[in-house]
């Protein structure tokens, strides 16, 4: 199959050449995902069949696979990924106050995604920076010491 | 590789990197901390930094470079100036530019930048107190190496320790070695390291496996993650050992997804390793041949569970299941496997090196070594310390932690991660040693050390453990799946005021339910917040029944020696309750307070303590 970004550049599609990578090699499907929603931002439906008849996985198996892991998502990603880290440390100073600050600002809750697909906002657990506490994370860059009043700060950085 | 190529290229580093080591060198290399911490406190724009102040200056003879982590993450960015060895905290950009022009040119320390600005003779990390008491093993060396040149891993006696095994011990020599250093597994369970190696290298299989639990979940716990940035080649090195020890060829390193800067270091390692010939075929001409790759995690703690991680590894749900078979029979695609976590693996190069009776020394009875810890939460100095085993719990959270900040009151100290417990104040006296600690409901875990203070609700913070388990089980038990939720709805209930003291006790016989019919260690394990804080905090939950979910307020008082009548607390107070004269001790109205606290976090000199 072509591109799909574009109609003439005549390039394979990206996910083809992903999963034709680990064809025939079921063991390989957490990688292969991580590579395709790497590629798409998520996994979608059309993924999920290829990565079937590549790999040999039936396609409920990679369902299963896809909602067990908080890494994989089926819907696509926001511009700005929010990941508000609530780690013991994070915890213990504040993150949930932040957390309510920055549910108030974008209207949404956690987990949820603003309609214009621009903010999304999450939670995690430990991002591993625990003496920078509190720690988030905007699409994979970790800011330290984000207290709730800080949040303003931060969002007037993410127009 | 042969040994004399080994000698030959770890010598000509140690000329090259003189300036590391040799206090008398004529040159000087800055070098910065390149870990997450530091790296996200703008530490690659410092080295630029100090590049361009160097460039600027027509200073040749400094060098800039990257080092692992110093575990003291919260004052980062860290630089080292060598030969001196001064260590600087929170340099910035600025700040690089005025350590070029103090120290490089001037030959002046920049006080500004040390440890602690006001005691300028800690200039080195030999006087600092934060790390006097710390004995490095796992976490020995980062500061002098580059995580991402295997040479100067080469320098400092790498791979002498690989060399030694496969050319002058046999397998079971290095097993018997690992055995007698009572080294136990740093990822939680502790079980004897050389015991489960022995157990693997019994299997006749003919393909064998070693694997590295790089899944640190623990919320609280970064120390893994700190190895395997700072340190790459230890963690290679010690698995084609266990590898050697087991008769295994192939070797994983099962790592978190979030750690994408360990995934690039590692795999580069990897590719230098291969490229020296210390992974591959017949590693320094021997029959031994070990290949190590790397496989991502995708997020769920659960993984961390040994079998759970397995099923990972070949690409499933990462689902535990019965033990037995044990991995050491049947583990990954079904083949025996050793199965041990970084922190572990840290350990082994120097057993090799120095002996198990050497390793045996350090430590306290039946938990020998050290262990690292990531203390963070209500403690002055947050960060990675590396300890001999035993050391007790007001050492490490008042020597080295520096005590609770603010003029708060120590409550407890979480130790062990969600399938941890909370400890408290008499309670700090307790060796930190395997057996000690779960003979006091707690476990080492993988070593997270946070503290709570007087204002922690330690309801809120079982609840707050529970949540993280119920969203992190894995569904396939009934115990773990439904019995944690459960125990969340009491907790809610109680905290919402309409919990009755049935409900306590409802609360502890679940627990003890869940913990006896789980599958695996984490079901079994995840209760143990709620029942620790039982065991130690029990008034708290039933002040919450007797008050109706308000947990009691707390109340304050001014201690009329500390006060100096400046009125400040008076100023802040929101209710208006502190009334008194200036110059001469204030007080404050029972009757109005609101127990805030505000006052206290204004006051300067500690005069308004809690009742």
């Amino acid at each position: 199959m072509a591109c799909k970004n574009c109609t003439n550049c005549g390039q394979p599609d990206k996910i083809d050449k992903i999963v034709n990578k680990f064809k025939g090699d079921p063991t390989e499907l957490i990688h292969c995902l991580q590579l395709v929603q790497e590629e798409q931002g998520y996994i979608s439906q059309d993924a999920v069949k290829k990565i079937s008849v590549s790999l040999g996985v039936p396609e409920s198996d990679i369902f299963s696979v896809v909602t067990f892991y908080s890494q994989f998502t089926l819907k696509p990603k926001a511009q700005y990924n929010i990941e508000v880290c609530m780690g013991t440390a994070c915890y213990v100073l504040g993150a949930d106050k932040s957390i309510k600050k920055f549910e108030e600002k974008l209207g949404i809750k956690v987990g949820e995604q603003t309609e214009d697909n621009k903010y999304a906002l999450c939670q995690s657990r430990c991002l591993g920076c625990c003496g920078l506490a509190p720690v988030i994370s905007v699409n994979g860059q970790i800011h330290g010491k984000v207290t709730e009043d800080k949040v303003d700060e931060i969002l007037s950085k993410l127009k | 590789m042969t040994y004399k190529e080994l000698v030959e290229l770890r010598e000509a580093r140690l000329k090259e990197i003189d300036v590391r080591f040799n206090k008398n060198s004529p040159n000087k290399e800055i070098m910065v901390c390149s870990s997450t911490g530091c790296k996200s406190n703008h530490g690659d724009a410092v080295i630029k930094a100090f590049e361009q102040a160097l460039k600027q200056n027509n200073i040749t003879n400094v060098t800039v470079g990257r080092t692992g982590c110093f575990g003291l993450c919260a004052l980062g960015p860290i630089v080292i100036v060598y030969p001196e060895g001064t260590f600087y905290c929170r340099v910035t950009e600025e700040a690089a530019k005025e350590i070029v022009e103090t120290h490089i040119k001037n030959g002046q320390v920049a006080t500004k930048y040390l440890y602690d600005p006001e005691v300028p003779t800690q200039t080195t990390k030999a006087d600092i107190d934060f790390y006097k008491k710390q004995h490095f093993i796992a976490r020995k060396d980062s500061e002098y190496i580059n995580p991402e040149n295997i040479l100067d891993y080469v320098a400092l006696f790498g791979y002498t320790a690989l060399y030694k095994a496969v050319t002058e011990m046999t397998p079971q020599g290095v097993i018997d070695e690992v055995k007698l250093s009572g080294l136990r597994g740093r990822g939680g369970a502790g079980f004897t390291t050389g015991v489960k190696w022995e157990l693997t290298a019994k299997e006749t299989a003919k393909q064998k496996y070693v694997v590295c639990n790089a899944d640190e979940g623990d919320p609280g716990a970064f120390m893994d993650r700190s190895i395997v940035e700072s340190d790459p080649h230890k963690l290679i090195e010690a698995m084609a050992i266990a590898a050697y020890a087991v008769g295994a060829s192939k070797g994983y390193v099962y790592l978190r997804a979030e750690y994408p800067l360990a995934g690039q270091r590692l795999e580069k390692a990897i590719k230098d390793a291969k490229k020296y010939g210390f992974l591959g075929k017949n590693i320094f001409g021997t029959d031994f041949s070990f290949d190590l790759t790397i496989k991502f995690g995708a997020g769920a703690f659960v993984c961390g569970e040994e079998t759970a991680l397995m099923h990972s590894l070949e690409g499933k749900r990462g689902e535990p299941r019965n033990r037995p078979p044990y991995p050491a029979q049947s583990g990954v695609f079904k083949c025996p496997t050793v199965l041990n976590n970084v922190e572990t693996y840290a350990n082994i190069t120097e057993i090799i090196k120095n002996g198990g009776e050497w390793y045996k020394q350090i430590g306290m009875g039946k938990s020998t070594g050290t262990k690292v810890f990531a203390l963070s939460g209500k403690v002055r100095h947050t960060g990675l310390i590396e300890l001999p085993m035993g050391t007790t719990l007001r050492e490490i959270i008042f020597d080295i932690g520096g005590g609770v900040p603010n003029g708060k009151k120590f409550k407890a100290v979480q130790i062990g991660g969600p399938s941890g417990a909370c400890l408290p104040e008499d309670k700090l006296d307790l060796p930190v040693t395997y057996d000690d600690l779960s003979a006091n409901g707690a476990m080492m875990g993988s070593g997270g050390l946070i503290v709570l203070d007087e204002d922690s609700s330690m309801v809120e913070v079982a609840k707050f453990f529970l949540e993280f388990i119920c969203d992190e089980s894995c569904g396939k038990c009934t115990p773990c799946r439904i019995g944690n939720k459960r125990l969340l709805e009491l907790l809610n209930k109680l905290l919402d005021g309409k919990g009755t003291m049935e409900d306590i006790d409802e609360l502890e016989a679940l627990s003890h339910f869940i913990k006896e019919n789980s599958l695996c260690g984490l079901g079994q394990t995840s209760p143990n917040p709620v029942l620790s804080t039982l065991r130690y905090f029990r008034n708290e939950y039933e002040d919450l029944v007797k008050n109706a979910g308000k947990p009691k307020t707390p109340k304050y008082r001014i201690n009329k020696e500390k006060c100096i009548g400046c009125s400040a607390c008076s100023r802040a107070c929101p209710v208006k309750c502190i009334n008194g004269e200036i110059r001469s001790p204030f007080e404050i109205d029972e009757e109005k307070c609101i127990g805030c606290g505000t006052c206290q976090r204004t006051c300067k000199f500690n005069a308004i303590e809690k009742v």
